[in-house]
């Protein structure tokens, strides 16, 4: 019986351990140059420190297993065996430093190959972590074509992209594992990420470093997508936000403004310029809420706006107060802006 | 058993120390704002009416949480566009012991609700009523008004004063030692 539930338990652990191998968020599934360099990295150290360890375990298996020699004399030493025995321990020292040495080189030129993915990269990205959501801008030297927008990164599939990434207030790790190895996202400090996608896919990211109770409650999301479907993403990004299509749109339009949300979001368009908060000028065209949390959709846009704090404890959008009508009436408004 | 006693007796002591507070993030219910009177003056006709029992106070005034959630937002809704980080501007100081309205948390809280002549705005529907608690609380400390083992005790940006606990008490501000 107990042999039974121990063999159950190895079972479901080796099964846990193995999903982490499918391809959604995984370092072995590599989708980009970075990853590819990283995974191939992880296999071949993997691989040789196998081997290594093998071959210690079998010399040190190997003389418990054999009858023991006949002590003799433990004063007289035979010149030769000992000279013998000493070319072993030399060829295992050279051998160690042959292979750190070249581990060390092997890593060296992984990370030469890494730091020259986003040499020629056409296209900048500031990220910007926040307890606990993603802030998005995509960089341009004309003022109006620079993009904000939150949690979900669009890149041309193919192209190297740079990431610039900071923090607002703790430490933050960007991780996006089939595409490029983590980062911290430090405050006050800018470092740089570079990485690309050679196949359009949706990627999943997480934070890698615990930043507070909701750590795990944010995640990123890097689609890919080839290049004149990008192009015509960030044109109608770039758009102010769509007007109230209904009378409830407008009722909501007009609440949104009045009450609390304008405090800190921001919408394109209107009069609400919030930037401590996700920007919500297409919101609906995102496919999360609340950085991964829930699915987008009318009853989860009501759910989190009703009480943002039962879906995730101790993040920032506080419990506003609204009766069932203006709650309806601001979902009808977000909903409308795709 | 002898030498058992004091051993458990201090690491009870010690993790005693890990409870410090509940922190509380959804104090008020979700059905609606406890939009509850603050009484503006303590000017009454005819003698006193019976202090108002207002438990808001009460739950955000010595509040760790609640302190360090209104230092945020005192950031984030843009106070020290007229106060200045409490040093004064456009608007009054802060942090010294002059209190136009008076200094309790009901008249701070009642300030930012509803707004004061001259220049402050009022912030009713604007920021939810428990926000505003937070805030008044944070504006307390400002001033020292707040025991130092609940105000905030660091600053996340360069800020041009040391950190609330560090502040001089309201008992002996504006005295000279």
């Amino acid at each position: 019986m107990n042999r039974l539930v121990c063999s159950v338990c190895c079972g479901a652990a080796c099964m846990l351990l193995l999903a982490g191998c499918s391809g959604w968020q995984s370092a072995l599934d590599p989708k980009g140059p970075a990853a590819g360099e990283l995974a191939w990295l992880i296999w071949f150290f993997t691989a040789l420190c196998t081997v290594v360890w093998l071959l210690v375990m079998a010399v040190l298996i190997l003389p418990l297993a054999r009858r023991p020699a006949p002590v003799g004399d433990p004063l007289v030493l035979d010149a030769a065996a000992e000279r013998g025995k000493m070319r072993i321990v030399v060829a295992a020292l050279a051998a160690t430093a042959l292979i750190l040495v070249g581990l060390t080189l092997l890593s060296y030129f992984a990370n030469r190959t890494l730091a020259a993915i986003g040499s020629d990269a056409a296209l900048t990205i500031r990220v910007t972590g926040h307890q606990w959501w993603w802030e998005v801008r995509y960089e341009n030297d004309q003022p109006n074509r620079i993009l904000t927008t939150a949690n979900e990164i669009h890149i041309p599939a193919g192209e190297p992209v740079r990431l610039v990434v900071t923090s607002t207030d703790v430490i933050h790790s960007f991780w996006v594992p089939n595409l490029s190895g983590k980062l911290d996202l430090i405050p006050g400090h800018e470092n740089v990420l570079d990485l690309k996608a050679d196949k359009p896919g949706v990627y999943r990211g997480q934070c890698a470093e615990f930043c507070g109770a909701q750590h795990a409650n944010m995640s990123t999301f890097i689609i890919a997508e080839p290049r004149p479907v990008f192009d015509a993403w960030l044109k109608d990004q770039l758009r102010p936000a769509a007007a109230p299509v209904s009378t409830e749109a407008q009722t909501g339009h007009d609440l949104f403004l009045k009450r609390p949300c304008v405090m800190c979001h921001k919408i394109g368009g209107t009069i609400a310029g919030g930037t401590v908060a996700p920007d919500l000028t297409h919101i609906a065209s995102r496919r999360t809420l609340a950085a991964g949390t829930l699915a987008m959709s009318r009853g989860n846009l009501a759910a989190w706006i009703a009480d943002p704090q039962g879906i995730k404890p101790g993040a920032h959008m506080p419990v506003v107060g609204l009766n069932g009508d203006e709650l309806n009436a601001i979902v009808a408004y977000l909903e409308g802006l795709k | 058993m002898n030498r058992g006693l004091p051993c458990v007796l201090s690491a009870m002591l010690v993790l005693a120390a890990c409870q410090r507070e509940e922190r509380d993030t959804r104090p008020q219910s979700a059905l609606g704002s406890g939009d509850q009177p603050a009484a503006v003056t303590a000017l009454e006709p005819g003698g006193q009416r019976p202090a108002s029992s207002n438990n808001k106070a009460g739950v955000f005034e010595a509040n760790a949480f609640h302190l360090s959630e209104g230092k945020r937002l005192f950031n984030w809704f843009n106070c020290s566009g007229c106060h200045a980080n409490g040093g004064g501007g456009m608007g009054p100081a802060l942090m010294d012991q002059k209190w136009l309205y008076g200094s309790s948390i009901e008249s701070i809280h009642a300030t930012i609700r509803d707004g004061r002549p001259n220049g402050m705005p009022s912030f009713r529907d604007k920021i939810p009523d428990d926000q505003i608690w937070e805030l008044a609380a944070f504006v307390r400390a400002l001033s020292g008004n707040a025991p130092k083992s609940a105000a905030p005790s660091r600053d996340d940006d360069m800020m041009p004063h040391p950190s609330e606990n560090r502040l001089p008490d309201a008992a002996t501000l504006g005295k000279s030692p």
